[in-house]
């Protein structure tokens, strides 16, 4: 028996924002190249463990609206993070779940029911190029993905070589345990710093006591949150430093900017605090309008849970893959 | 016990080590000898350095590494950088097209400089301006300092719509738009070359301390330029 045949499908209608993303584009920050990546990378992980992929292939991530999509060729497929209510043909798609879609099927999306972002993983991942090590998109300098923009009607997408064995993981399901606890008011834990000595004891309770909603101005590069403001000691700016995703920053009007996949790598607003990396997929899957909460603790703690995080999914859905991918 | 070196956490994944608050050629000396010791180091786990000015935030795999015993690796590190040694860095250099529509803050900048347009120009590109940092956009080279009679204030209301190649002015910083984005200098100028192009061998022009020297040119050499820097991305 040969190997199955590369993934193909065509784009029928695009969703509102679909793209290629993967763990991201990593080793070009000091050149102010974002990250970018999946902003769940957890859920795009997941579903590439579910079709065999390495933890880093590339998949689309789509956004509140999915696409429609037609198969022009067999494929194993997985959709992962988000409910954006996926059908296969008229047939409801079961999340989380390894299978099959057949040649001539079309895969489509329809009410949100939670979250903001599914990701659709592929056996073999997603082929387009890799750009500055990675295939992840970031739309404002139209850099990797599909030719660095978000998928349009009548794009043909292609994977690249299914992995061997691909077909016999369809069915495969993940443990109810692993599942991430989305919510549309989670509480997600940070770390104070690195400019938290910046803000006021008041601000540190506030951060912690108060609940904060997504405003419209909302997207891959960060939220504009609105809720109990949070005052600095002094001085409202710095000379600039790195920003890393999931950093709380305050500007002067006091409301908390949350930096998301597509954040600049350097900000020159105090940062009162940074969301723990285990944490980040919840806050991936917002929308303006939901609400969030912080609470604090140490980095040891964080990097315990981390680790804890990531033990219980090379338990209940290792890392099939033998191939690696660039990034991490 | 001195302030800096000092280790921040910035999250579970990366630590910001600071050796000031300012913007000082010399704290940034100190910033990228510090990162050049950090990527010597090679350390499993590190996944990359990023320099600004006056600090370096080291991210890592949470996983892998153990942010606490990072931070104390690091910072015995910075404290025994030997002292910046004044090195040979390289010079770009930079054609700019000033004022017009390619310029339309320069009459402004001159204006508060109490200079004529042309005088303007000139102190502009009569410096060669250290490159601190890059940031904000792909490419984006924060420069300075500025002769302190161009160092006029951001706008109040950025622009919607910045042109890739635009040269600004912030305060004592000048700065070049890689891409068409959003921005607040003042903008000054414009240059045909290109700071990001991912199809290059090297896709930014330019790194944290370089110096860059920014040479007037006419409309016409722009356009000649223009057309040159759009024929060798194809």
């Amino acid at each position: 028996m040969g190997r199955p045949e590369p993934a193909r499908f065509r784009v029928v209608r695009p969703g509102l924002l679909t793209t290629v993303q993967d763990l991201g584009r990593y080793g070009f920050q000091r050149f102010g190249m974002p990250v970018s990546g999946a902003m769940d990378s957890f859920a795009l992980r997941v579903g590439n463990r579910l079709v065999g992929n390495p933890d880093g292939a590339a998949a689309l991530e789509l956004t509140v609206h999915g696409p429609e999509l037609l198969f022009e060729t067999e494929a194993v497929i997985a959709v992962t993070g988000a409910d954006l209510s996926a059908k296969m043909d008229a047939a409801p798609v079961p999340l989380w779940t390894a299978l099959r879609a057949t040649r001539g099927a079309t895969l489509s999306f329809g009410e949100r029911r939670r979250g903001a972002r599914a990701y659709l993983a592929v056996a073999g991942g997603i082929d387009v190029p890799v750009v500055l090590g990675s295939r992840a998109t970031h739309l404002p300098s139209q850099t990797g993905g599909f030719g660095g923009r978000a998928l349009a009607k009548d794009d043909q997408v292609v994977g690249r070589s299914p992995p061997p064995g691909a077909a016999t993981r369809i069915g495969q399901v993940v443990s109810t345990s692993l599942l991430p606890a989305y919510s549309s008011a989670p509480t997600v834990r940070v770390v104070l710093g690195p400019q938290a000595e910046g803000f006021s004891t008041e601000a540190i309770e506030a951060l912690e006591g108060g609940r904060y909603t997504v405003s419209p101005q909302s997207d891959r590069m960060g939220y504009r949150l609105i809720g109990p403001p949070l005052a600095h000691v002094g001085s409202t700016g710095m000379v600039s430093d790195a920003t890393p995703a999931g950093a709380l920053q305050v500007p002067a009007n006091r409301q908390p900017i949350l930096l998301m996949a597509d954040c600049q790598t350097t900000g020159g607003y105090p940062k009162i605090a940074v969301v723990i990396s285990a944490d980040l997929p919840l806050a991936a899957q917002l929308l303006p309008g939901d609400t969030i909460s912080f609470s604090i603790i140490k980095v040891p703690e964080a990097q315990a849970i981390a680790r804890e995080q990531r033990a219980r999914l090379e338990t209940l859905l290792p890392c099939k893959s033998t191939t690696s991918t660039p990034g991490k | 016990m001195a302030l800096y070196p000092r280790v921040l956490a910035a999250g579970d994944a990366a630590v910001t080590v600071e050796f000031g608050e300012t913007i000082d050629p010399e704290v940034n000396d100190r910033v990228l000898a510090f990162t050049r010791g950090v990527v010597g180091l090679a350390l499993s786990g590190v996944i990359e350095t990023v320099p600004t000015y006056r600090s370096a935030t080291v991210y890592f795999d949470p996983i892998l590494v153990d942010a606490g015993s990072l931070a104390a690796r690091l910072q015995t590190l910075a404290e025994t950088l030997p002292p910046p040694i004044s090195e040979v860095r390289r010079t770009v250099q930079i054609p700019v097209v000033y004022g017009g529509e390619l310029g339309p803050d320069l009459a402004e900048v001159a204006a508060f400089a109490r200079l004529s347009v042309k005088q303007a120009m000139a102190l502009h590109a009569s410096v060669c301006y250290r490159v601190y940092m890059l940031g904000f956009t792909p490419g984006f080279p924060y420069m300075g300092p500025v002769p302190d009679a161009l160092a006029m204030p951001r706008l109040a209301e950025p622009r919607a719509r910045v042109p890739a190649g635009s040269v600004g002015i912030a305060g004592s910083q000048t700065g070049i738009y890689p891409i068409e984005s959003p921005g607040g200098w003042r903008l000054i100028g414009q240059t045909p070359l290109r700071l990001y192009d991912k199809g290059r061998l090297q896709p930014f022009l330019l790194e944290a301390g370089d110096w860059v020297q920014f040479l007037p040119i006419s409309r016409e050499e722009y356009e000649r330029l223009t057309t040159k820097a759009e024929r060798d991305a194809r």
